[in-house]
């Protein structure tokens, strides 16, 4: 599950990372009165920023043309009239696709002069089956690109999951950065808050870029995150509820919301072949096949191992409720769960749907003489295939 | 031969009163494997099936049967803990069959385990399965969630991180009249037990296995590690295949371990570290076994 900026720079600053003052705001109101009370703390300067899950945010254009999705503002009026030109805005970046984002919340923040930018990640190895710390003194740009560049500006610090990380790693890594006197201590224990926050808060990664070198008003020098993107283990959810109630649906297809309802795995594509299969490895087989025979899949689906012909029914309304999808196909190898309850539930839901688009079906494994005698006596116009690779052949076929 | 378990190896069920871990000790014993105990702590005392005893603990369980090895069916957040108790009781071999271990557990066990001498297949695996003599495969050893009916005594060894990739490429060697020595699946997850590395090095040395399926998937190196060891090492006949050229960058697909980050863990570039060491490449997963036979 991905989290909005201003979420995980909370529970960064709860884990002891020095964060930029502000606060999110979810009308033009509330963000009026985080500009106003950042500029009565005498703060001369505020960021106003569009929360969405997308990189890119500051170079991205909003649909009606207003250029940017993160503005700094001088001055009450000036932030406030920003916030109201991006609220409900749809704004496109990179990462977005054409389609864009619309910008329900605003973080608005402090801005301090900033003298250099870094960049600072926790993440699983998994080659080592350790976190890491990894970080560059090339901060603010595309880190794929600096790894792939220069990778000796990549610094990589191993933590073991049972310490955490210690004292001086975080020295380490600050002194790698090239920091220098007081400010190795306080990177050092920013870097432990990081690794803080990616273990307390079970995450899959906690990311900082730009972390920054910034001069306060009074002339001292600090590291904060300026930027902050996490991702949680949806697995260890259980454990927390305060960040499960971070979920932001409006940021996730509805589709995918609604599959998830019913213990579906589907991921939504561009294609228009749908996909409907048992098992992950097997789903994603599909979906390669189909492209390898020259078709495109509209989706990725994983009925699971022990799929009801309720699910099954389920999965069927969420692939036809996407409007590109010409063609199905069904893909099973019901090792033990029943074929014939799985060909029932197909039969069913086709007819309860009134399905119109041509339907391949691949049926292997127990009980698989009735459930292709169900398929054959049902009266629809099905495709059978007895493999994988035929089936996918029908399909794009049947697709064009 | 056979590696890590073969027909003769006693096993436990670790969430054995559960519904999903009951129905496939039932089907483990209706295939003639040995399974010898469960364990549930607090039911003690009690039989599952009229015959298999129930314990309180895994060192009970092992005491009184002398059980090595154990299945893993309890609910995610107190897998970890099942897992670390059958480690300190000694097993040689646990399989964790739960899906949706938190990472951050599997990060504690994964240095436990790394510290012992039992090998962990999974989590979130199908399990292992080598087969008997019997019809149908009958009387061999299944631990785990994998169909018994489909595999055949015989010669091949089969790796993989899915399960139903796995029945695939069971299904059409024992359609093509070939057997298999050890049908292993090592799960999706991100932090696994045994990797592929590992279960290829168990087949090189078994004088019975005498050609490899390997099949992977997007995400992580650990099928790189595995082909770079093989090109130099591995005296016997591989055929692979990877799923997911076609995922999105940055989803995961439906395994934990199954997502494209970074640019790292693409099926382009497991394909290339295939192709590297000599592994002959299934183009779609129906020609698994062909790919393996015509290399043999």
């Amino acid at each position: 599950m991905n989290l909005h900026e201003y979420q995980a720079k909370e529970l960064m600053r709860r884990h002891g990372v020095p964060v930029p003052a502000g606060e999110p705001a979810t009308s033009v109101e509330e963000a009026k009165a985080a500009i106003e009370k950042l500029f009565g703390e005498g703060h001369q300067r505020v960021v106003v920023k569009s929360q969405i899950h997308a990189g890119g945010r500051g170079k991205g254009t909003f649909k009606d043309g207003f250029q940017g999705g993160v503005h700094l503002a001088d001055s009450v009026e000036d932030a406030t009239a920003k916030a109201e030109a991006m609220f409900g805005n749809v704004l496109v970046t990179k990462q977005t696709g054409e389609e864009g984002k619309q910008v329900n919340r605003l973080l608005i923040t402090s801005c301090q002069e900033i003298k250099s930018e870094f960049y600072c990640a926790v993440l699983l190895d998994r080659a080592l089956g350790k976190p890491i710390i990894m970080a560059s003194s090339e901060g603010g740009v595309d880190i794929e690109e600096v790894a792939e560049a220069t990778p000796e500006k990549i610094i990589k610090e191993t933590v073991d999951p049972d310490l955490g990380l210690q004292a001086y790693q975080g020295r380490k890594i600050a002194i790698a950065l090239g920091l220098r006197g007081k400010l190795i201590g306080q990177c050092g224990r920013l870097m432990q808050g990081l690794y803080a926050t990616w273990a307390g808060c079970d995450a899959s990664m906690v990311e900082v870029n730009p972390l920054a070198l910034i001069e306060n008003e009074d002339g001292t020098e600090a590291v904060v995150a300026l930027d902050a993107k996490m991702s949680i283990d949806t697995n260890a959810m259980f454990r927390h509820a305060d960040i499960a109630e971070m979920r932001d649906l409006t940021e996730e297809d509805p589709l995918e919301i609604e599959a998830g309802k019913f213990d579906l795995n589907y991921i939504k594509l561009d294609g228009n072949i749908a996909c409907l299969v048992n098992g992950a490895g097997l789903a994603m087989s599909t979906m390669d096949a189909i492209k390898h025979y020259g078709g495109d899949p509209a989706n990725f689906l994983d009925v699971g191992g022990g799929a009801t012909q309720e699910q099954v029914k389920a999965a069927f309304e969420i692939i036809l409720s996407d409007p590109s999808v010409e063609a199905i196909l069904i893909n099973i190898f019901g090792g033990i769960m029943n074929c014939n309850t799985i060909a029932e539930g197909v039969v069913a839901a086709a007819k309860e749907t009134d399905l119109k688009l041509p339907l391949v079906v691949r049926l292997e494994g127990n009980n698989v003489e009735a459930g292709r005698q169900t398929l054959a006596e049902s009266g629809l116009a099905l495709i059978t295939a007895s493999s994988l690779a035929e089936a996918a052949q029908k399909s794009v076929e049947a697709a064009k | 031969m056979s590696i890590l378990v073969t027909p003769e190896t006693k096993f436990l069920v670790q969430g054995i009163t559960g519904g999903f871990g009951g129905r496939h000790a039932q089907l483990s014993l209706d295939y003639g494997s040995q399974l010898v105990a469960g364990v549930t702590p607090g039911k003690g005392g009690q039989t599952f099936s009229d015959t298999v005893p129930i314990y309180d603990s895994v060192a009970e369980a092992v005491a009184e049967t002398g059980a090595t090895a154990s299945a893993i069916f309890v609910p995610p957040p107190f897998a970890a803990d099942a897992i670390l108790e059958g480690i300190d009781t000694g097993l040689e071999l646990v399989v964790a069959i739960t899906e949706g271990i938190p990472v951050r557990d599997m990060l504690s066990v994964k240095k436990v385990l790394d510290a012992s001498d039992t090998k962990l297949i999974g989590p979130n695996c199908p399990g292992i399965v080598t087969p008997g003599e019997g019809d149908q495969s009958h009387g061999g050893c299944r631990i785990g969630i994998a169909p018994g009916y489909i595999h055949k005594k015989g010669n091949i060894g089969v790796v993989s991180r899915s399960g139903t990739l796995t029945y695939e490429a069971v299904w059409q060697l024992t359609s093509a009249g070939v057997g298999q020595s050890t049908c292993v699946g090592i799960g999706g997850d991100p932090v696994p037990g045994m990797t592929h590395l590992d279960v290829l090095k168990m087949f090189n040395d078994d004088p019975e296995t005498e050609g490899i399926i390997m099949i992977g998937e997007i995400g992580g190196t650990a099928e790189e590690e595995a082909a770079a060891w093989a090109k130099d090492n591995c005296s016997k006949p591989i055929a692979g295949f990877i799923a997911g050229a076609t995922a999105p960058p940055g989803r995961r697909m439906g395994h934990a371990g199954a997502i494209v980050s970074g640019g790292k863990g693409t099926a382009e570039a497991k394909k290339e570290a295939f192709r590297d060491a000599g592994i002959g490449i299934a183009e779609t997963p129906s020609e698994m076994a062909d790919t393996l036979l015509k290399m043999m």
